[in-house]
C-alpha cells in the first residue's frame, strides 16, 4: 500500500496535527454544531464526549470533508484545509471509521478492505495476492481470527464490518485517525484487539480521536477528553483531571446523583417457553421468560444469541423443539406472527433490520402498530401524530418534530426510535437485542429504567447484551451462549463478570478446538 | 446495577422546535401540491404558454379533448408502475400485458358479448401479474428480469391467439363505443377512468395502511417484514392489481382502435409509464414517489407530444425532447435533494 510517512506530524506546538477552530453547521433550522474547537495531537488519544445528537458525528465528518462547515477553520499540520471531498482528507492522510460503515455487498473482505486502492496495483487485480495481501494485513492486528478475506461483504456481521472499515483506514497510515462509536458494533474480543491496534497507533505518532459513550473505555484509552453538548464545547481535559462524574457532569449539564437499581419482583407465568429448541444456528435451546422478569442473554460475538432472538420472533425457521407461549404451543412462520402474539422484536442493526431511513419518524414508530391505529384501512394521521409524540417525548428522542426523515437523527437517537415502535405495540414480551448500542450514559438510564417499568407492569423482556455491566445490571437471570449453545444459566446472586465469561468462552465442540 | 437516571432539561428541543417558522399559508399549500410537484407544474405552464403563442388551436377545447384520451391509456400504466416503483421493483411488462387483453377482450366480445369480454380481460391481466409475482416471490428472481422476460412471453401469447393480426371489431357495439367516445359531464369517457384510478391510487397510498406499507417495503424489506408487514403478500397483490389496470388499458385500446390488437396499442407503453413515473419524482431504489407527481408529468408529456405535433415538430425530435426532458427533471431534482456526487445514485 501507499507508505506515506508519518514524518512532520507536528507543525503546530503541542504536538498539535489536526486542529479545528470555531466550527459551525446548521441543518435547515437545527443548529448542530456552533464555535466548536478540538485539537487532535500527535501520539495521543482525544476522546470526544457528549449526548446523542450532541454533534460528535457531524465534527468528524466535517474534518473529513463529508460536511462543509459554515463557519470555522480547519488545520492539518499547520495548514489551512478545505475539503469538499472525503477522497481529499484521505489524500492528505485523515481517516474517520464511520459509525455505520458502507460496505459493498458482492465482493469480498479482501476487495472491500483495499476498495478504491485497487487502482494502484495496475488494471488488472491478482485476486490471490490481493487475498494474501489482506490476510497478512488482518493477521498484524489479529483480526484474523475475527474475519477471512474470502467472506463476501453481504454476510458479515456488525462486527466484522466495523473490522473492515477500521482496516481500510489502518493500512492507508493516516496521520490522524478518528474512530465513531467503534465499539458499538464490536464484541469483547474485538474491543481487545482494537484497543491494542489504538494503543500501537498512538506509540508510532498518530494522532487519534475516539467518540464513545462507553466510560470505561474513555477513561482506559484516552489522553484527552473533548465534551460537547448542544453542539456548544463545553470544554477539553487531560484524563488525571476529570473522573466519571465530573464528565457526565459536563455531558448532561449537572450531577446525576440518583442511583438505578431495578425493583425486584416475584415473577409471574411464563410468556416465553422454549424446550429444547434448535434451528440451522443454535441447537438444543432450553429458555424461559416469565412476566415481569428480564432475562438477559450473554456470549460472544458469533455465540448465535442474534440468531436465536430472530428464531422466537419467527423470523429464523424453528427446526425441531417446542416453543410456548403464555403456555400454548405455538409455531411462527414470520414476525407477524409472533407481532399477533404479542412479541416486540428491536433487532441489532437499526439502519439494515429496523428503520425506513427516508421515512419520518412517525412512520418509524407506527410502522408495527399501523393496523390497530387505522380505522378499517384509513389511517388516522392524528392519532399517529399523538402516540409518535407520547414516545418522543418519553424517550426523549432529540428531533424538531414527529414529521423529521429518519436519517438525519443522530445515531443513538435512531435506536430510540426503534424502541419507541415496540414500546407503543404494548407486548407482553419483549425482545431487545443490544437495546442501548450507541445510546449515550443518560439515555441509557432512561431505557434501563424503561425496561424495568415495563417489567413492573408485567410485561417480559428478555435481553442480548455485549456490554457485561448491562447484563449484570438489568438480569434478574442471565443465559450464557457459546458456539449455538446454552452453556450455563446464572441467578441473580451468580452473575459477575467471571462467571459470564468462563461460560461465554466454553468449548461446545471438542472438533472446535484449535 | 448502579446507572445514574436522569430528568435532563428541555431546553435544546424547545429551542429547535422555536426555530422553525410558523408555515404561512402559502407554504402549506405548497407541501400539499409537494415541493417536488411545483417544477412540473412550472413547465407545464412555460409549456403551454410557449406552445399557445405559436398556435392558437393549442387552446381549443377539442384540442384539451385530444390531449386528454390521447394520454388515458400511458397515464393509468404511468399510475400503477408509480405504485411498483414505490414498492421498490419495477414491471415492464405491463404493455404486453395490455396487448394480450386488448386481443382477448375483442376475441372473447365476439363470441360472448362485451361483458364477457371485459371480464375474460380483466381475468387475464390479474393472472398475468399473479404469474409476474409468482416468478419474483417464489422464483426469486429480481423484478427487471422477471418482467422483461414476461414482456417476451405475453406478447408472443397475444400474437399466438391472434395470429399476429388484429382480431374481432367492436367499433358497433355501444358499450365499447361508450368508453371510445362517450362523455359524462361533458368529460371524455377515457379521462374518467384514468381519473377514478388516479384518485383511487392516492387516496391508497396516501391515507390507507396498505399504501404506507408499500412505502415501508420499498424502503426497507427487512425492515418491514420484521414489524410485521407480510411483503409477499403486497409484492403479489401490487403486482395483480398493476396486471388488472395494465388489462384495463388494454380494453381501452380495443375500444379506440375498435379491434383487438395484439402489439401495435400497446408497445412501448411499459417505458412511457416508467418515464412518467420518474419524471413526477419516483425514485427507482423504492420508499419514494407520489401519483400526483406521476399525474402531472403525464400531462406535461402530452402536451409536449400535442404541442410539438401542432408545431410541425418532426416526430424524431420530440423522441429527444422528451428523452432530454427527463434527464433535465431528474437532475433537478437530484440537485436540490443535496446528494453527494459518489457512485450511483439513489
Ligand atoms: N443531515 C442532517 N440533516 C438534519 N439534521 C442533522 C443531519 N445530521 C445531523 N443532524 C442533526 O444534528 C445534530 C447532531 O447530530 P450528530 O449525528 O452529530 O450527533 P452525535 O453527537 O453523533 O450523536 P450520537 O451519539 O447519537 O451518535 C442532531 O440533532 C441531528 O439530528
Ligand atoms: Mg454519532
Amino acid at each position: 500500500m501507499n507508505a506515506s510517512t508519518r514524518t512532520d506530524n507536528t507543525a503546530e506546538p503541542d504536538g498539535v496535527v489536526l486542529s479545528a477552530r470555531q466550527i459551525g453547521k446548521h441543518f435547515g433550522p437545527i443548529v448542530a454544531l456552533t464555535g466548536v474547537d478540538l485539537e487532535l495531537r500527535a501520539g495521543e488519544v482525544t476522546a470526544i464526549m457528549g449526548e446523542n445528537g450532541a454533534g460528535k458525528s457531524t465534527l468528524l465528518k466535517i474534518l473529513t470533508g463529508d460536511y462543509q462547515p459554515d463557519s470555522g477553520e480547519l488545520r492539518l499540520g499547520g495548514e489551512v484545509m478545505n475539503f469538499t471531498d472525503p477522497a481529499q482528507s484521505r489524500a492528505v492522510g485523515l481517516r474517520v471509521i464511520a459509525q455505520e460503515p458502507e460496505i459493498v455487498p458482492h465482493v469480498s473482505v479482501a476487495e472491500n478492505i483495499y476498495v478504491g486502492a485497487i487502482g494502484h496495483q495496475g488494471l488488472l487485480f491478482n485476486r490471490a495476492k490481493l487475498e494474501r495481501q489482506a490476510a497478512a494485513d488482518l493477521a498484524t492486528y489479529g483480526f484474523d481470527r475475527i474475519v477471512s478475506p474470502q467472506t463476501i461483504g453481504s454476510q458479515l456481521s456488525a462486527a466484522q464490518r466495523q473490522v473492515v472499515e477500521i482496516m481500510r483506514a489502518v493500512i492507508d497510515k493516516p496521520r490522524v485517525i478518528c474512530f465513531d462509536e467503534p465499539t458499538s458494533s464490536l464484541g469483547d474480543e474485538e474491543s481487545a484487539l482494537l484497543f491494542a491496534l489504538i494503543n500501537t497507533l498512538r506509540s508510532e505518532g498518530v494522532a487519534v480521536g475516539y467518540v464513545s459513550h462507553r466510560m470505561n473505555e474513555i477513561f482506559r484509552l484516552a489522553d484527552r477528553i473533548t465534551v460537547l453538548r448542544d453542539g456548544k464545547l463545553v470544554g477539553t481535559k487531560a484524563k488525571a483531571d476529570t473522573d466519571h462524574n465530573d464528565l457526565v457532569k459536563m455531558m448532561v449539564g449537572r450531577d446525576l446523583s440518583q442511583l438505578f437499581s431495578r425493583e425486584r419482583q416475584v415473577a409471574g407465568d411464563p410468556v416465553i417457553e422454549l424446550q429444547d429448541v434448535s434451528t440451522d444456528d443454535v441447537s438444543n435451546i432450553d429458555l424461559t421468560v416469565r412476566a415481569g422478569e428480564v432475562v438477559g442473554v450473554a456470549g460472544l460475538v458469533g455465540a448465535g444469541r442474534s440468531e436465536l432472538m430472530k428464531a422466537i420472533v419467527g423470523d429464523l425457521p424453528v427446526t425441531s423443539g417446542t416453543v410456548l407461549v403464555k403456555g400454548k404451543p405455538v409455531r411462527f412462520h414470520s414476525p407477524a406472527d409472533s407481532i399477533a402474539a404479542g412479541i416486540g422484536f428491536a433487532p441489532e442493526e437499526r439502519k439494515a433490520e429496523a428503520l425506513i431511513m427516508q421515512r419520518t419518524v412517525r412512520d418509524n414508530i407506527v410502522l408495527a402498530i399501523l393496523p390497530k391505529l387505522a380505522r378499517g384501512f384509513f389511517v388516522s394521521e392524528k392519532r399517529e401524530k399523538q402516540v409518535a409524540k407520547t414516545y418522543v417525548d418519553q424517550l426523549r428522542i432529540r428531533t424538531p418534530s414527529t414529521e423529521q426523515l429518519v436519517k438525519n437523527l443522530s445515531g443513538g437517537n435512531q435506536q430510540k426510535v426503534v424502541l419507541a415502535r415496540w414500546l407503543a405495540h404494548s407486548p407482553a414480551l419483549l425482545v431487545l437485542d443490544e437495546p442501548t448500542r450507541g445510546v449515550d450514559v443518560g439515555a441509557k438510564a432512561e431505557i434501563y429504567s424503561i425496561i424495568d417499568e415495563l417489567a413492573q407492569q408485567g410485561v417480559g423482556i428478555l435481553v442480548v447484551s455485549s456490554e457485561l455491566p448491562e447484563v449484570l445490571g438489568l438480569s434478574d437471570r442471565t443465559y450464557v451462549m457459546a458456539g449455538g449453545r446454552i452453556t450455563g444459566t446464572l441467578d441473580r446472586s451468580e452473575a459477575t463478570e467471571e462467571s459470564i465469561l468462563a461460560l461465554a468462552m466454553t468449548d461446545t465442540r471438542a472438533s472446535a478446538a484449535l | 446495577m448502579s446507572a445514574p437516571t436522569t430528568q435532563r432539561p428541555e431546553t435544546s428541543l424547545a429551542r429547535e422546535v422555536m426555530a422553525l417558522p410558523t408555515p404561512s399559508i402559502g407554504r402549506r399549500i405548497l407541501t400539499t401540491i409537494g415541493v417536488q410537484n411545483i417544477s412540473l407544474l412550472i413547465a407545464i405552464i412555460a409549456l403551454v404558454a410557449v406552445i399557445g403563442s405559436q398556435n392558437p388551436l393549442f387552446f381549443g377545447i377539442d384540442n384539451v379533448r385530444v390531449i386528454g384520451t390521447a394520454i388515458a391509456v400511458s397515464g393509468l400504466l404511468a399510475v400503477v408502475q408509480t405504485v411498483v416503483i414505490i414498492m421498490g421493483a419495477l414491471d415492464i411488462s405491463v404493455g404486453s400485458i395490455a396487448g394480450l387483453a386488448s386481443v382477448t377482450s375483442a376475441m372473447i366480445f365476439t363470441v360472448a358479448g362485451p361483458l364477457l369480454g371485459v371480464v375474460g380481460a380483466l381475468g387475464i391481466g390479474i393472472a398475468c401479474g399473479l404469474l409476474n409475482g409468482c416468478i419474483i416471490v417464489f422464483g426469486r428472481v429480481n423484478p427487471v428480469i422477471a418482467t422483461l422476460a414476461t414482456l417476451a412471453a405475453f406478447k408472443g401469447i397475444a400474437q399466438l391467439v391472434s395470429d399476429g393480426r388484429a382480431q374481432g371489431y367492436t367499433g358497433a357495439d355501444g358499450f365499447f363505443v361508450f368508453l371510445a367516445r362517450g362523455t359524462l359531464i361533458g368529460i371524455p369517457v377515457l379521462i374518467w377512468v384514468l381519473i377514478v384510478l388516479a384518485v383511487l391510487m392516492h387516496v391508497v397510498l396516501r391515507y390507507t395502511s396498505i399504501g404506507r406499507n408499500i412505502y415501508a417495503v420499498g424502503g426497507n424489506d427487512v425492515a418491514s417484514r420484521l414489524a410485521g408487514i407480510n411483503i409477499n403478500r403486497y409484492i403479489l397483490g401490487v403486482y395483480m392489481m398493476t396486471g388488472a389496470v395494465a388489462a384495463i388499458a388494454g380494453i381501452l385500446i380495443t375500444a379506440r382502435t375498435g379491434s383487438g390488437q395484439p402489439v401495435s396499442g400497446s408497445e412501448g407503453l411499459e417505458l412511457e409509464s416508467i418515464t412518467a413515473a420518474a419524471l413526477g419524482g419516483a425514485a427507482l431504489k423504492g420508499g419514494k414517489g407520489t401519483i400526483m407527481g406521476t399525474i402531472l408529468a403525464v400531462i406535461l408529456l402530452g402536451i409536449l407530444t400535442n404541442g410539438m405535433t401542432l408545431l410541425d415538430v418532426n416526430a424524431f425530435w420530440q423522441n429527444v425532447a422528451k428523452g432530454g426532458l427527463l434527464v433535465v427533471a431528474v437532475i433537478i431534482q437530484q440537485l436540490r435533494s443535496g446528494e453527494r456526487r459518489i457512485g450511483l445514485p439513489a
